[in-house]
Order: structure tokens, then sequence, then C-alpha cells
């Protein structure tokens, strides 16, 4: 071993004494400082809010005293508040449906026409995603008023009756989705059609060369391969339908009659505006579940896709 | 053999069935499903429109068609654009979503960055956190950050925003920047360690030139998310001189019961105006962003 | 003076798996040396920790005489020729070469007298303000050469740097890095999966297998001598032939008996060195151009046997023919004038100036 060679070599250390093992340990300081102001924005702005609004949700109103669970039992005790629970779930779940249904279709559609015209139509279908949704809600309001509707002119040429789109809670409810579903299908439509291109061509025409008729390669190629991104993007609009609040707030702000609130717009009734602070933040945890049980599925897709992928 | 059965002009081919039919069908039905739907997605803009260029006159004239223009005008635009208060909103707009973008990029591409590449104790956990809190949505949020900008004295202060908006805009940033940090190839930042560049160097002369796109992207992010939000200043801003455009249009513009529609369309309008422009000169980069969160996650 | 030495050198992951088991390695000033083995064999690793992109688990390296096993990469002064080239995307091409050199804050004349230089070394001249993505693959590969020439380095490293690129052009690029070494004459480790690019490239070369050494000298030497199973096998192609067979003695001379019973003579002077293993069972060694047909001009030892040939591949300057040999494959190369049939027998006779005597029991050469 002692064979004199490597021991009579001159061992130089770099410059500033930065040995690789040192030079790994500063690679993880630096890197540990460039993401400082992101956990702090993670750690003060969504961590600690988070547990703030779960000690806040056990105060009583002026929050000079803790009363447990008070707020929750009060909440699941009211009529109005049990209304909100019913309209958010059918609200978020009928919507995504929709969205997800249209989305879908239109992506598909788009993928059959010639590549060169695709580009012109997915830019004027992607148009309800980019305006502002409280902005164009005021538009939907505005066709959706009572006196001036242009959508019950249309359906009047058609000897259709009125709707009235907003004085009537099912016909309320109704339309929020309409609303929602216009912004939100485009969204599902420009993801789906990126994992529609993903698919090899050369599958296709192997599933057509085995004998596959078109509704046989939807159903055998083109599904199987988009799986995981319809469930993650299904999911994720589940959370954001579940916890939206401009369109609600702009369209009915809960009329008729506190019946189409949801669980956002209600939090922000009883929080902000009649200034109940904690039962406003138990309002918003009662989210909190099931947005964290959609949140467990959208991850674990995510990393299978990530595996994929590797 | 076969010349005796098949007549001799058809040769020995002949056509069965007809693909090209059966293609023009599922062309036809995939124009006319786009053009129904393009009408109806374009359909409430072009309504805004319709009714911003109307006097309040003939907004309220019931005895033609609502979807017709008979003298288009400008006025409504003109009163915007000379009332301060409007004015005001852009400013405040500009001001916060100018400021939470570049504090967004700054946070997003060095953490992504350190996430993506450098990889420490807790990093992967750390890149997990983000995708999550991008999952919490605002409104849960928004009654505790109240008190917490309220306790900093920040309610009804456009500054107040650009302090919690970052909330909107960091997490997906960021991960969309670990995506598109992740695809360059390992043996680049090798190749520029053995050239000479120090971490800051290879992120600034190397990683960031050859992500642009998708800094762009997460850039045209930030840029919509912050410009369209619309929880927060609801709940933060209740002086008109502090309110953001999208709050602004909608709390101020209507008053009592005599609406001015068209005033209220073309304030809309002009709110909406920034992001759309974003898209229509940007689109792919727009649609990149979009698709990244979940194909490159 | 550049000279690099490996004492010992190890590389070791977490859970105890050695890639590389602890090598050694003296390359001289000016040398090219071709690292050359099965993907997996430690050949990238020892490349990259040469590099000082992985950490040393044990042992030693030395870079003109000083160990550099703490030295950060950029203070190595090496170059590094990557399989997927690794040009910066946005960067010109006389931005990519003139990177290491602003880095290294070099005077702006200096940069661009080094950078015209290489580029007219590499013939790139023309290239110089495109960016990488309008060039050939060729060109890109150009590029990363010239990236490692203007920075002057002790020590070249290229990592597998014509894998991507087609046949034809590798051939090509090939003779250009030859040229280029004898131009610049830096010492050049290059790592390398297929053979004849070692053998064609390399001053010496350096075969390993799972982790270790199996043999190192010039191209010829391990062609002709080589030292193990492994390295008889991996050099040449077709690959050499294996036939289990045994060592008899009749009478003084040696028989290589193979287990139909052919038996092919032993030359003289190898008879002393395979005297001790008579009896025994062993593996003949026999490459495919000295298992051929009979119309050579070295008339010594030659060995007749016959075979029935499964599948004939004429290849144009030669024919090859695949048989079948109680379970062994053998090939022969043949001249493209004989009549092959498939099915019918062939009589083929055995260089055996050029055989090996491999003992099964250590997979080492006789």
């Amino acid at each position: 071993m002692a064979d004199g060679g490597a021991a009579t070599l001159p061992r130089i250390e770099a410059p500033g004494g930065a040995s690789l093992k040192r030079f790994a340990r500063r690679r993880s300081t630096i890197a540990f400082l460039m993401t400082l102001p992101l956990i702090a924005v993670i750690g003060g702005l969504v961590v600690w809010p988070a547990g703030y609004a779960i000690h806040l949700a056990t105060l009583n109103r002026r929050m000079t005293s803790f009363i447990g669970l008070g707020n929750f039992e009060i909440l699941l005790e009211s009529e109005t508040f049990r209304m909100v629970i019913f309209q958010s779930v059918f609200f978020a779940i009928t919507a995504v449906i929709l969205k997800a249904a249209i989305g879908f279709w239109l992506a598909h559609m788009l993928h059959h026409i010639p590549a060169n015209g695709q580009r012109k139509w997915r830019g004027m279908l992607l148009v309800p995603w980019v305006i502002p949704p409280a902005l164009s809600t005021l538009g939907w309001w505005w066709m959706f008023e009572p006196t001036y509707s242009s959508i019950n002119w249309i359906l009047n040429i058609f000897a259709i009756p009125s709707v009235p789109w907003l004085g009537e809670p099912w016909w309320a409810r109704i339309s929020v989705i309409i609303v929602n579903v216009w912004y939100g299908a485009p969204f599902f439509m420009i993801m789906y059609l990126a994992a529609l291109k993903s698919v090899p061509e050369q599958l296709y025409e192997a599933a057509a060369i085995d004998g596959a008729t078109s509704w046989q390669r939807l159903r055998y190629v083109t599904l199987p391969m988009m799986r995981n991104i319809i469930s993650i993007t299904v999911l994720f609009s589940l959370i954001v339908t579940f916890a939206n609040y401009d369109i609600v707030r702009v369209l009915t702000n809960g009329g008729p009659r506190d019946l189409t609130h949801v669980f956002a717009s209600y939090a922000f009734q009883v929080g902000i505006l009649a200034g109940n602070i904690p039962r406003g933040a138990a309002v918003s945890l009662f989210m909190f579940p099931i947005l964290a049980i959609i949140a467990f599925f959208v991850l674990r897709g995510v990393n299978r896709r990530n595996k994929e992928e590797a | 053999m076969s010349a005796t059965t098949i007549p001799v002009k058809q040769g020995i081919y002949h056509k069965a069935g007809s693909l090209r039919r059966e293609r023009r069908w599922a062309l036809w039905t995939a124009y006319l499903s786009l053009i129904v739907s393009a009408i109806i997605m374009l359909a409430p803009p072009v309504y805004m429109l319709l009714t911003s260029l109307k006097t309040s006159a003939e907004v309220a004239d019931q005895s033609g068609s609502p979807w017709w223009v008979s003298s288009p005008t400008l006025e409504n635009y003109w009163a915007l654009l000379g009332n301060r208060m409007f004015i005001d909103f852009f400013l405040n707009s500009a001001k916060v979503t100018i400021a939470v973008v570049a504090l967004t990029m700054v946070i997003s591409v060095l953490a992504a960055f350190a996430l993506g590449r450098m990889r420490f104790w807790g990093s992967q956990a750390l890149a997990t956190g983000v995708f999550l809190t991008y999952l919490v949505p605002d409104t849960l949020l928004f009654i505790p950050l109240y008190q917490i900008v309220g306790g900093l004295g920040l309610l009804d202060n456009a500054w107040g925003l650009v302090l919690v908006y970052p909330t909107l805009t960091v997490p997906f940033c960021t991960w969309i920047m670990i995506g598109y940090f992740a695809s360059i190839p390992k043996e680049l930042d090798e190749a520029a360690l053995i050239d000479g560049a120090n971490w800051m160097q290879m992120l600034w002369k190397i990683f960031i030139p050859v992500a642009l796109p998708g800094i762009i992207a997460a850039t045209i992010f930030a840029f919509t998310v912050s410009w369209a939000a619309f929880v927060y200043p609801t709940a933060f801003i209740t002086s008109p001189a502090e309110m953001p455009m999208t709050i602004g249009v909608v709390s101020q513009l209507i008053r009592g019961d005599t609406f001015a529609w068209g005033q209220l369309m073309a304030g809309a309008l002009l709110a909406a105006l920034p992001p759309v422009v974003i898209y229509a000169f940007l689109m792919d980069y727009y649609i990149a962003g979009l698709t990244a969160g979940a194909t490159k996650g | 003076m550049a000279q690099v030495s490996l004492r010992k050198v190890i590389k070791a992951y977490e859970g105890g798996v050695q890639a590389v088991k602890g090598i050694d390695l003296e390359i001289a000033d000016h040398e090219f040396v071709v690292l050359v083995g099965p993907s997996g064999c430690g050949k990238s690793t020892t490349l990259r920790m040469i590099a000082g992109l992985e950490e040393i688990s044990g042992g030693d390296i030395a870079i003109g005489g000083t160990i550099v096993n703490d030295i950060p990469p950029r203070d190595r002064d090496i170059a590094m020729v990557f399989q997927n080239y690794a040009l910066y995307p946005h960067m010109s091409v006389y931005d990519n070469m003139a990177f290491g050199l602003t880095l290294r804050k070099f005077p702006k004349a200096e940069i661009d007298k080094r950078v015209k230089e290489a580029a007219r070394i590499l013939d790139i001249t023309p290239l110089l303000e495109r960016k990488p993505k309008a060039l050939s693959g060729g060109q890109r590969q150009r590029v990363a050469m010239g990236r490692a020439i203007v920075r002057d380095p002790k020590v070249f490293l290229f990592d597998e740097p014509l894998s991507n690129l087609d046949a034809k052009l590798r051939v090509q690029m090939r003779t250009e890095i030859k040229k280029v070494h004898q131009t610049v004459k830096t010492t050049t480790i290059y790592v390398t999966h297929d053979q004849v690019e070692a053998m064609t490239l390399a001053d010496r070369v350096v075969v390993m297998n799972h982790g270790v050494i199996e043999q190192v000298g010039p191209p010829q030497e391990l062609y002709h001598h080589p030292a193990t199973k492994f390295v008889a096998g991996f050099i040449g192609s077709p690959a050499m032939n294996f036939i289990p067979a045994r060592i008899e003695e009749a009478s003084g001379a040696l028989n290589v008996v193979m287990n139909n019973g052919t038996t092919l003579a032993v030359p003289e002077d190898r008879v002393a060195r395979y005297r001790p293993h008579a009896g025994k069972q062993v593996l003949f060694g026999i490459r495919p151009e000295h298992l051929t047909d009979d119309k050579t001009m070295d008339k010594s030892n030659l060995a007749p046997l016959s075979l029935t040939p499964e599948v004939i591949e004429p290849m144009g300057m030669e024919t090859l023919a695949h048989f079948r040999h109680e379970g062994t494959e053998i090939t022969a190369r043949l001249d493209p004038s004989t009549p092959a049939e498939v099915g019918k027998p062939l009589a083929l006779i055995a260089h055996m100036n050029q055989m090996h005597i491999i003992d099964p029991t250590t997979d080492k050469v006789i």
C-alpha cells in the first residue's frame, strides 16, 4: 500500500478551502437560502393562517373567549348552512362533470380538424378562461337581468317563455352552474387537447389495423392513455369549483333568500360583512376535510404521472 | 379464373366501404360542434361589447333586438377614461400586479432552481409542500389573512394585497419552474460546472435563458392571477381609492337601481383588457403555462 | 505536464454497491487512453470522478502530479465533451466556446484568438454565429470539442461523444478526433462502449468490466494477446468463438479435441505453454477471421475441420458463415467467392497460430 508514490504527491486544496465535501455542503446552504423566501411565503401566508383559522374558529363572536366547537355546532344546526353544504356540493359536482364532458368533447373535435385550423379555434374557445371571472360574470349578470335579458329575448324568438334566471332558487343555481361551466370548460379542453396530442399516432394506427372501430379506439386507447390527466384535472377543478367565490358573489350574492350561497360566499357574508370572524372562519374550515381528501388524490395522480414519465 | 366472375372493366379491385365519406362526416360534426361552442363562448363578451357601445337610452329601449347597436358610441369609454376613480382602479391594479409579479418570479425562480437542481435535505418534501399549497384555495385563507393583514395595519391598503397575492401565484409558478428546470439536461450544468460557473452564474447565464419560455409562461400566469384576483381585494379593500380594477368595477360602477349598464360593461371590458391583450399576443406561452402544471409536474 | 494517475480508486454508492472497485491506472502526458466496456462497467463513473462530477469514495486521483480528490471540477483544469454535446442552446457557437474563458475572466482579445484558432482547427469558422439548434449532429460535436480545445486544459475527457451520431458520421468524427489529438496533443481520456472506436483511437485501451480493469494495453496487443476471456470476447468483431474442447497429448504433440472428436494440432511453439493443461477441459478460442476457407497464403499451422452452415451472410468484401456446434455458436469469415450453402458441409481451416486457450475455471487466457 505505502508504495510512496501517492504520499509524495502534493495535495492541494482549492482556494478558500472548498473541498468537494465542503463544496457539497455549501451547495446545500446556498440552496436553502434560495428557498427561504418560498418557505417564508408558504409558512407565513399559508400554513400559519391555516392554523390561525382553526384558532379563530374556536372563539366567540367578539373573540374574547374560547368556545371550542361551538361555532361548528351552531352552523350545523342552522338550516341556511345546511343549504350551503348542499349547494356547494351540488354546484361543484354538477359543474365539474359538465366542464369535463364538454371540455373532452371539444378537445376531441378540435383534435380531429386539420392542424393548421386548430390554433384559431383554440384561441377563440379559450377566451372565457382569459377574462377575469368577476368581470365576465358581470356580463352574464346583465344577460340574465330580468327585464332586459338578452338570453330570454333569444328564447322568445323560439317561442320559449322567459326564464326567471336569477329570481327563482333553482334557476339561480342553474345560472351559477352555467356561468361556471362556460368559464371552466375551455380549461378542460386545453388540458385534454394537450393530452390527446401526446398519445402517439402509431397507437391509433396499430389499433385500426387490429380492427378497432373509432369508438373502440376511444375506449381502449385514448381514455386509458389520458386517464391520469383526466383525473388530475377533474380533482383539481373540484377544488377550485368547490371553493369558488367570484361567480356566486357577482351573479346572485347568495340570493334569492340566501339559497344559492356556497361555502366561500357564506363565509364572506358571515365573517367579513356580518363581522363574525370566528364563525366565518368556521364556515371556511368546513371546506378543509373535503379539500384535503381531494388534494391527496391529486398528489397521488401527479406522483404516478411523474413516475410514468421518468 | 376471376376474369369470368368480375367484369373486365372493373379490374381486380372493387371499392369496399367509403373511408372518405366517414372522414367527411367526422369533420362536419367537428366543425358544427366548434361553431356552436364558439358562438356560446364568445356571446357574453360580444354582448358586453355591444352594450358598452350603446347609450343608456338605447339600453333601456326594448323595442329592438338587444343584440344590435343602432347608433354605436364611445361615450361610455370616454366617460370612464375621464373618471379619476376609474383611472385610480387601473393604477392600483397595475401597481399591485407589477409588484406581485416581480416578487413572485424572484421567489419562485430561486426556489425552483434550488429545489429542482441543487437538492438538499428536505428538498423533496418541500417540493411536495409547494404543490399542496397550490391546492389551498384563497377562500380558505381570507378570513385569517384578514385578521393578519389587519394586525399589520394594511387593511384597505393596496400594499396589503401585495403581501397576500403571493399565496395565489408563488406555489404554482415555483411548481412549473421546477418542471421546466428539470427538463434541462443534467449535462448542461455539468458542462457549466466544468467551464467554471458558480451557482448564481449557472442560474443566471444558463438556466434562466434556457428556461425562458417557462419563465414567460410563469410570468403570464402570475400576471393574470394577480390582475383577476377578487376574493382578497373584496375582503380587504373598502375605500375606492385603494381598489384594484376587478373589485372597483364590480362594486363602484353599480350604483343603486339605476344601473348604467353601458358604462358598467365598458368598465368590465377595459378591466379585462390587459390579460386579453397578453393572451392575444402570447397565446402559446399562456397555454404552455396552463398545461405545464399537469404535464410537467 | 499532465499525466493522470488513478490509485485504488473506489466509487461506492449508499447500500455498499461498488460501481468502481479500486482501479489503478497511470496515463502519460499526451497519451490518448480509451476506457471501454459494456454499459454498467464503471467506465463513465471513472471518467466523472476524474472530472470531479462524482465524489471519490476511496483512493486518489492525481492530475499533473497533484491529488485532486477534493478539488471542484472548475479548478481541475479539465474539459469534457458529453454524449449529448451539452451545448448551451441559447448561446451562439462562438459564445458557447467562449463561455468557459469568459467565466475565467480572460481578456477579450485572447478569447477571440483562441476561439478563432479552435474554429479553424475544427473547420467550423463559418458556423460561429449560429445557434446549436441550427447545427447538424456532427457540427454540434465539433463545437463541443471546440469548447474543450479553447480552454487549453490539462486533460480532455470524452464521455461517449459519438454515440448520438449515425454510423457514417461516427466514422468520420472518429478520424476527426484523432486528427485533433495529433494537433493539440492534450492528454485525452475517452469513454466508449464501442470497441472499434477504442481500437482505432487509442494509444492504449483500458478494458473494464464490473468495476475492475480487465486489461490495459495498445490495441494490437489486446487483439492478439487478450489476457482474459472477457477481453478476448469483447475486442474484435464479430466476436471470438469459444468452443468447449480438451487438450490431449498424443506422442509428444498436443491436440485440441472438440467434443465431436474433431482434432486440431497445437503449433509446436505453444506445446510447452499448454502442456500443464493436457487432459483438462478448456475453451478453445478462435476469431472468425482465423476460421476460414482454405485460400490464404500463410500455410503454417493450419488445421482442417468441417462444419455445416446454418446461416450465410454475404457482406460484400467477405462472407460470414454461422454454425451451430454442440450448442455453441461459431462464426467463420469466408472469402466471398467461396460457394457456401446452408446445410452443405463446408471445409474450413483454423489458423492455430492465432488461437487462444482459456482456462474455464479462471476465465484467464493461458
